[in-house]
């Protein structure tokens, strides 16, 4: 089988001068140099860091690569590197077959000019000759189902009018090659499955894919095989599952499931009540990844140190989408009367079949009543993640089915039957 | 698995992959494309320069890029092709009034309304092509940092936008040399190299401002005024004949100077440029460009990063 990528030893380092404030003025430029002379201080305040070092690897034609890791792992580099949007600061990779992108949908469109002319432009953009775009034109415009409005601006279309034609330009350009960023991928979710069941589409038929993602449960089910990168290098790679697999025990892909402040002074929080450990657990056990079917618990340990203040833990729960999943506090009596000073550890239940699948993330804390607000320091965004399982066995909420899940929650249902 | 959710399974994974060992649609697809495209990626070389076979390649995108700005800078504009008449003629009514009349600037013999209008025709020229093509990268962040292709294109397009104004306008100073009088020399066949010239060095100039603009947000706040004071030293105003012979020989490093001198030479007649300035000139034009494209070429790795 012939290789469609090959990676030699890429690497790609900024100055972290050159990532923050990136786009400065000349004035200020001038200004620093200035100051540098002035003070005899010749040596350069900015640090090198690697986005990416010494990636090598092979990928066949017809295999779907999937790409995991944090953010900042270096996995937008990879796919920017391989677009050719940057360059390597070292190293080198050959592609063969023509590249496609879903990060270009609907680049270099114009509001100001109608549809038909933004599919020769877009086309243009894409690398497609004009003779290409003329013998697909009338199948894009069908595909996008704007024969209407085809010479209309497209200022005047619909915002889902013009996604659909951007989108039916990038379908008709058939890649050999396909450079997925789901990460970066802009768009609503309509437009996010649409890039994803054009992936499939693409592998279906025998194309290369390298898909980078968040999403560890397409990962799985789409891809080959993964890299895991870390820090811009390797950390594993194999088998897609294998490689999700071990990438969610190591409590990744969030910020892990576990938290702790052992040094009171440093613990988030002011001199009423401090945070100390947020952990997420299933039975007894510390989880960075949870069976969907079997409750999980957030437990929160905190220290109060003043008497007489009201207070009580509180929870929220955010999806990879960062939408909230929803709000808990704890409204038991205990709370009712302040509680004395010294440490507590609450952990509130989450029923089984109540999650959906993906990456949870915590926010943990520590409220107070009139008006209710969280105390100031004393609640942590994103304290601990987990990633919340389906091992397909068939008796949770999804049944048989092993397709994409969409929804906040996916609660387990009682059905009552009745046949009329 | 029962038969009912056969058709939801459809959906999963394991299945397409199967069917992906059949041969697929491989039949209908053009078997060269397959070998022909081959793309190295390797770090930005050393000392850059300009790759014209790539820029070859990517003819259609430069053309496609140059029509939508045309395409869009007349739609956009509700009085269109007007504008592109009215601007220089508007320029010509007041400088008539404040520099012919008020200041009497010398003209070269030639009625001032005509002598300033055929001076800014090539001027407008440059002053749209330095700005549209200092702005391109930046205005088309977008593409910057979605797409490749060879950078240059963007300031390429931009400084052909105003080719078209350019020849709306021409039509106006036709009509002003039929009610002036003034006919055309024979040095009209060298009109075109002397707006070439005034295109490169356009470009030569954008370059460099547009690479510096992709780092520096401050840059289009400096351009009208770089192109305030370049008017005045480019004969726009009065005759560049007029000034002291030393005078003349520190101008005659400013492309502008022969572009403007020459293309009046051949539409109105008047003194052909001296030819030893021009070469000063087409000196300066050539290190314009040369050490834009250098600057450009430098900074193109970077664009992405920090634009």
């Amino acid at each position: 089988m012939a290789v469609a990528i090959t990676a030699e030893e890429l690497s790609k380092s900024y100055r972290i001068g050159q990532l923050h404030g990136a786009y400065g003025t000349l004035r200020d430029s001038l200004a620093s140099a200035a100051h540098r002379i002035a003070h005899r201080d010749h040596r350069s305040h900015d640090e090198e860091i690697w986005a990416l070092r010494d990636l090598s690897f092979d990928l066949d034609e017809g295999t779907v690569l999937g790409i995991i890791g944090r953010n900042g792992a270096g996995k937008s580099t990879l796919l920017k590197i391989l677009t050719r949007i940057t360059t390597p600061t070292s190293g080198r990779a050959t592609i063969r077959g023509r590249v496609g992108s879903l990060l270009e949908v609907g680049t270099g469109f114009h509001p100001e000019l109608t549809g038909r002319e933004n599919v020769y432009l877009n086309g243009a953009v894409l690398g497609m000759k004009r003779r290409e775009i003329t013998m697909k034109f009338s199948e894009i415009v069908e595909f996008a189902g704007v024969e209407q409005f085809i010479d209309t601006p497209v200022k005047r279309y619909s915002s889902g009018m013009s996604v659909r034609l951007a989108f039916a330009v990038a379908a008709h350009l058939e890649p050999e090659v396909l450079l997925v960023d789901e990460v970066l991928a802009v768009g609503d979710a309509e437009f996010q499955r649409r890039c994803l069941g054009r992936m499939e589409d693409l592998s279906r038929s025998g194309r290369t894919v390298l898909f980078v993602s968040h999403q560890m449960q397409a990962v799985a089910q789409l891809c080959d095989d993964a890299i895991w990168l870390d820090k811009g290098e390797v950390v594993l790679e194999g088998p897609s599952s294998e490689v999700v697999a071990r990438y969610l025990q190591a409590g990744l892909g969030g910020s892990g499931a576990t938290r702790e402040w052992p040094d009171l002074d440093d613990a988030p929080g002011d001199d009423i009540v401090r945070l100390r450990s947020v952990r997420v657990l299933q039975g007894s056990e510390v989880a960075p990844a949870v069976d969907v079917r079997l409750p999980v618990g957030i437990e929160v340990g905190f220290t109060v140190l003043r008497e007489n203040e009201p207070i009580f833990p509180k929870i929220k729960l955010v999806d990879q989408r960062g939408d909230v999943i929803f709000n808990a506090m704890d409204t038991s009596p205990y709370w009712h009367d302040p509680p004395p000073p010294g440490d507590y550890v609450a952990t509130a239940w989450i029923p089984g079949n109540l999650l959906n699948e993906g990456l949870v993330s915590v926010q943990a804390g520590v409220a107070s009543f009139g008006p209710l607000k969280l105390h100031p320091n004393a609640g942590v965004n994103d304290a601990v993640s987990f990633h919340v399982q389906d091992p397909g066995e068939g008796d949770s909420a999804r049944g048989l089915y092993q397709g994409q899940w969409r929804g906040v929650v996916r609660p387990l249902l009682e059905w009552t039957i009745e046949k009329r | 698995m029962p038969d009912a959710l056969a058709s939801i399974a459809r959906v999963t994974s394991t299945e397409p992959k199967l069917a992906a060992a059949a041969p697929a649609d491989t039949t209908n697809r053009e078997p060269e494309a397959r070998v022909d495209r081959i793309t190295l990626i390797r770090p930005a070389p050393r000392w850059p320069h300009l790759d014209v076979r790539e820029l070859w390649h990517f003819r259609e995108l430069a053309g496609a890029l140059a029509w939508r700005d045309v395409a869009v800078r007349y739609k956009q504009t509700s009085i269109g092709v007007a504008w592109a008449i009215l601007q220089p003629f508007l320029t010509m009514v007041v400088f008539t009034f404040v520099f012919g009349r008020f200041a009497s600037l010398p003209s070269n013999n030639v009625p001032y309304p005509i002598f300033s209008y055929s001076a800014l025709l090539p001027w407008t020229f440059f002053a749209s092509a330095v700005a549209l093509a200092a702005g391109s990268l930046v205005a088309n962040r977008g593409l910057v940092t979605k797409v490749y292709f060879p950078r240059i294109l963007l300031p390429l397009a931009g400084a052909t936008v105003p080719i078209v104004d350019f020849l709306l306008a021409l039509t106006v100073l036709f009509g002003m040399m039929v009610w002036f009088q003034v006919w055309p020399s024979l040095a009209v066949v060298l009109v075109p190299f002397f707006m070439l010239m005034a295109f490169v060095t356009a470009l030569g100039v954008s370059l460099f401002l547009s690479a510096l603009n992709a780092r520096y947000r401050d840059v289009p706040y400096a351009i009208p005024f770089l192109l305030q004071i370049w008017l005045y030293l480019s004969g726009v105003v009065g005759a560049i004949s007029a000034f002291p012979e030393k005078w003349q020989w520190v101008l005659a490093f400013n492309p502008m100077t022969t572009v403007i001198v020459g293309f009046q030479w051949g539409f109105l007649g008047t003194a052909a440029p001296d030819l030893a300035k021009s070469l000063i000139g087409v000196a300066a034009t050539a290190t314009f460009f040369v050490v834009g494209l250098w600057y450009f070429r430098r900074s193109e790795p970077k664009f992405a990063d920090t634009i």
